[in-house]
């Protein structure tokens, strides 16, 4: 049992949606506290593996080894570090939330199940994958059912959405896939035999020219994911498109994959290339512009949704800013960011699915003064922007005050741009607030929306409670990225 | 010459081939089926023995009729190749055949004999023999629904154009043998191997012959009969030419290009990027504008002409074995996906345009979840077959230095998963329309989960199916 605790976390979902299917589509009722189920028992299980996580070890622990394709030298290899063990969490916490936030969905109810409980499985594969093929196989399965979830489930343009979505990613993952072939060539080449886990790419040494077409192809599959600037266009239509449940895990878990990428596969394995001046001044730059833009249009959108997808744009910026900073602060603040990005980004695609269930509009014109009619709600959409903004106290603020940290050691004007972005991320989050939640009630329908009920508080409370901890008491956070980051700056410095 | 025991051993799957297909012109309606299974467990059985034999003796082929022929590994992987598709064909063939004649089924063992000898063939004469046999069987089943003016246009016109092929191989071939003196493929390696490859005879023999069996598997620019073919054809016959015409038209590219014409690489090389490329830029680009079914899968099938090209392009055992994998899983999915196309009828008829697949998953959830993974499959995602094929032509790519290749391959997925996903697009998304209804029985329903279940075998857990398809590069 202790030996595949992993795999167990990583297949329960698919097994529980394979048993899903069995139950009868009538059945909504048990579909969903089935599904529920499930993904509370993968908590269950990934923090089980928590408690068997030992913070000052090195390397990968848990890990399971087993051949899979031996002719192509691939492994069904997985295994945690501190990185992936957040985010590992991150998602076992988010789907069952989830779930329980699609209480109302009536549409296909089993398939719209099912489809979450298969992304809940692909993308725990994507962060505990050792393997580049195995990484690669459930980067593009988490693709499928997130398209059928925008394309079933969406708003009124949701083809267009789902189908951009999907192709956009595919674009970055296939040249995600050449770059790990030829990293997988140049290890014939080296060691004689092929493979394609990741400790054993590790060993390479690779002439810098190699490492960095290797680093741009591994790019286009991690900067379209998470969107860095210009490759952000899909998120935009797909956030605002998806239903409420399929933004949260678009937005919490999905981008993180990309920023995931970076931190597993570029730093560590063409580590020169990684920190090659001229890339890492590109990436730095798109970074800030990401926030910059990203900051600048959510100030100017008119519709909710779309506000919130804009401001992951400049969020996903500081998470990148700090990656290639390249130095212990900055890259476990980005680790620190994902996390609340996460868990933000969750309170307030779930705050704006349900007020949207209760009336129906995306503008944000629509609204005004809603807080005299939704007191709870307004208390709870106030912590999240503050959340978002980074206010101290809350967790946005541990993740991009360490980022500004590192940036600010490797150079004045990064920071300040940074800050910059916080500047404005601060006015757009709070104008949003001000302008949907205070002063009088501008709309004669806004004046009798009930306030959240108890299944709703159920769905907000755990992250409320999550983002006032962490932001608290964020030490255990730093601890347990500690070593893979110090690992992860001495490679790339010392290589 | 006499003819030998061992003669008889190597020659037996196409004896057997043809007694039971010239009794099936005989059997009726309701023992066509039977027969042809029968026929081809037997054939099944005497490969095996053949595989056997191979095994025992530790020697690389089983050579007859003093070298015309010679059953190697490479062959038995083709052979056994043919022999899953003519059995899947003809179990999605059911409808086609209890409407019209049997004749139909000794057709398809026709064409695999055909397709048998081009696969153990290894002199010029054997090799056009049996790619005579195949395109012959293969113009009659074009026209076989007799009835449809469409579906005797497109024989016609296969028939023309395919005769001129035949012409422009036969005259390669001619030209072979007047610069070598020998019609045996060693004969001819020995030959060209003192002959400078830039000769403009060889060129021209070389031109022509590729170009002849290039037109078999419906490279551009050879490939204007193909969707009026698959067109007009009922749904099984183009699955049949998707799939095996263009494989054993590509098994017979490698027989020649990487044997006796391998020398002349730094020629054809070129001409053969070109051709994959042009192959691969039209197929998928044409395909986007179809709205007909069997028409877009006609273009798909182009495209998918041209990874094969690409993977002998690289030319290595990576290449080779690439295109046997690529060859294997599209085996699969392409019998799956004109599967669902027999199954659907719009207003009697086999469903003709995308629109009629609307739908599909409100009214049978299985078949467009099967239609889905075919789809997924051909445009090469994970965890799909299709994916796996692609993989290695696009290793042996990179492998052998060919990055822009690689990389063009690579983002004409993307291009492919458009159009496929315009018929998820419709499965899922849409309304189904009460003019169509859907018309399945258990061949075709077996068929069908067969496929499925190999095509997500095979993506999910490919190591056994990796090493079936290494023992055709195994020498």
């Amino acid at each position: 049992m202790t030996e595949h605790l992993l795999s167990i976390t990583l297949f329960l979902p698919l097994g529980g949606m394979l048993l899903l299917l069995l139950i009868p589509d009538t059945q909504a009722r048990t579909i969903r506290i089935w599904s529920l189920a499930v993904s509370l028992a993968a908590l269950a299980v990934s923090l089980l593996a928590l408690s068997r996580f030992d913070i000052s070890a090195t390397g990968f622990q848990l890990a399971e080894r087993a051949p899979w394709i031996p002719t192509l030298g691939v492994q069904y290899a997985i295994g945690l570090d501190g990185i992936s063990l957040l985010l590992v969490l991150l998602t076992t916490v988010i789907c069952p939330i989830a779930f329980l936030a699609s209480w109302n969905v009536t549409k296909k109810v089993k398939a719209f199940h099912a489809l979450f409980l298969l992304i809940e499985t692909a993308t725990l594969g994507v962060f505990l994958s050792l393997d580049g093929f195995l990484f690669y196989l459930f980067f593009d399965l988490v693709l499928i059912p997130m398209y059928f979830v925008i394309a079933l489930w969406g708003g009124p343009r949701r083809l267009y959405a789902a189908l951009k979505f999907f192709l956009y990613t595919l674009c970055g993952s296939v040249l995600m896939l050449l770059g790990l072939i030829g990293l997988y060539f140049a290890h014939i080449r080296q060691f004689g035999y092929p493979s394609f886990e990741i400790t054993q790419l590790m060993k390479l040494t690779l002439p810098l020219a190699t490492q960095q077409w290797i680093f741009w192809a591994l790019f286009a599959g991690f900067a379209i994911k998470i969107p860095m600037f210009p490759f952000h266009t899909w998120l935009p239509d797909a956030h605002v498109e998806a239903p409420t449940a399929g933004s949260v895990v678009l937005a919490s878990l999905l981008l993180k994959i990309g920023t995931y990428g970076f931190l597993r596969f570029s730093l560590p394995l063409v580590p020169q290339a990684s920190s090659d001046l001229t890339i890492v001044r590109i990436l730095l730059t798109l970074s800030i512009i990401g926030i910059l833009y990203g900051a600048l249009v959510s100030l100017m959108q008119r519709e909710w949704k779309r506000l919130i997808a804009y401001s992951s744009v400049s969020h996903m910026g500081f998470c990148t800013l700090g990656i290639f900073a390249l130095n212990p602060i900055g890259i476990a603040g980005s680790v620190l960011q994902q996390v609340n990005h996460g868990i933000s980004t969750a309170l307030l695609f779930l705050l704006a699915g349900i007020i949207y269930e209760r009336r129906g509009a995306r503008e944000i014109s629509a609204y005004g003064g809603v807080a005299s009619s939704m007191p709870r709600f307004a208390f709870i959409f106030g912590v999240a922007v503050f959340s978002s903004a980074g206010l101290p106290l809350l967790n946005g603020f541990v993740g991009e005050f360490a980022i500004l940290q590192g940036a600010f050691q490797v150079s004045r004007t990064w920071a300040a741009f940074g800050v910059a972005g916080l500047v404005l991320a601060a006015a757009y989050l709070l104008w949003l607030y001000q302008r949907t939640m205070l002063g009088p009630i501008t709309h004669e329908e806004n004046r009798n929306l009930p306030d959240l009920n108890a299944r709703e508080t159920a769905v907000l409370l755990p992250l409320v409670a999550l983002a006032f901890a962490i932001g608290l008491y964020p030490k255990p956070l730093f601890d347990i990225v500690q070593k893979p980051v110090a690992e992860l700056v001495e490679r790339v410095h010392h290589k | 010459m006499s003819y030998t025991a061992s003669d008889n051993f190597a020659l037996t799957p196409e004896i057997l081939l043809v007694l039971f297909g010239c009794g099936l012109l005989f059997a009726g309606r309701r023992w066509a089926l039977p027969l042809l299974y029968t026929a081809l467990v037997f054939t099944a059985i005497a490969l095996w023995r053949q595989n056997i034999w191979l095994d025992q003796n530790r020697v690389a082929d089983l050579t007859a009729f003093g070298g015309a022929l010679a059953v190697d590994r490479f062959a038995l992987f083709f052979d056994a190749l043919f022999l899953s598709t003519t059995a899947l064909v003809a179990a999605i063939s059911k409808p086609v055949i209890e409407k019209d004649f049997p004749e139909y089924t000794a057709m398809l063992l026709f064409a695999q004999c055909g397709m048998f000898f081009i696969s153990g063939g290894q002199d010029l004469i054997t090799l056009f023999l049996g790619l005579e046999l195949m395109s012959l069987s293969f113009y009659i089943l074009v026209g076989f629904t007799r009835e449809n003016r469409r579906s005797n246009e497109a024989a016609l016109k296969f028939l023309i154009l395919g005769a001129f092929s035949s012409g422009l191989v036969a005259y390669g071939f001619s030209l072979l043998y007047a610069i070598t003196g020998s019609t045996r493929l060693s004969g001819i390696a020995a030959g060209l191997a003192s002959r400078d490859p830039h000769d403009p005879l060889l060129i021209l023999a070389l031109a022509t012959a590729g170009a002849g069996i290039l037109f078999k598997i419906a490279a551009v620019p050879f490939h204007m009969w193909a969707p009026d073919a698959y067109e007009g054809a009922p749904a099984p016959v183009a699955a049949y030419l998707a799939m095996a015409s263009t494989s054993a038209a590509i098994a017979l590219l490698i027989r020649l290009f990487t044997g006796p014409l391998a020398p002349s690489r730094t020629v054809w090389e070129p001409l053969l990027i070109a051709v994959a490329l042009a192959t691969l830029t039209l197929g998928n680009l044409a395909a986007i504008a179809q709205s007909n079914m069997k028409r877009l899968l006609a273009y798909s099938s182009i495209s998918h002409a041209g990874y094969l090209l690409l993977g002998l392009v690289a030319g290595n055992t990576t290449g080779i074995k690439g295109i046997s994998v690529y060859l294997l899983t599209y085996l699969f999915m392409t019998v799956g996906a004109f599967g669902i196309i027999v199954i659907v009828h719009h207003e009697g008829a086999v469903a003709q345009n995308v629109s009629d697949l609307e739908g599909l998953a409100r009214r049978s959830p299985w078949n467009a979840f099967l239609m889905l993974v075919f789809l997924l499959s051909l445009a090469g995602l994970p965890p799909t077959a299709g994916f796996l094929g692609k993989y290695f032509v696009l290793q042996s790519l990179v492998e052998t230095g060919h990055y822009m290749l690689a990389a063009i391959g690579t983002l004409y997925v993307i291009v492919a998963l458009y159009y496929y996903f315009r018929i998820v697009q419709a499965m899922f998304m849409m309304q189904p329309s009460s003019a169509v209804t859907l018309v399945s029985s258990v061949p075709v329903r077996l068929a069908l989960a067969v496929s499925g279940a190999f095509t997500l075998a095979i993506g999910i857990y490919p190591e056994p199916f990796l090493r079936f398809a290494e023992s055709s590069v195994a020498r």
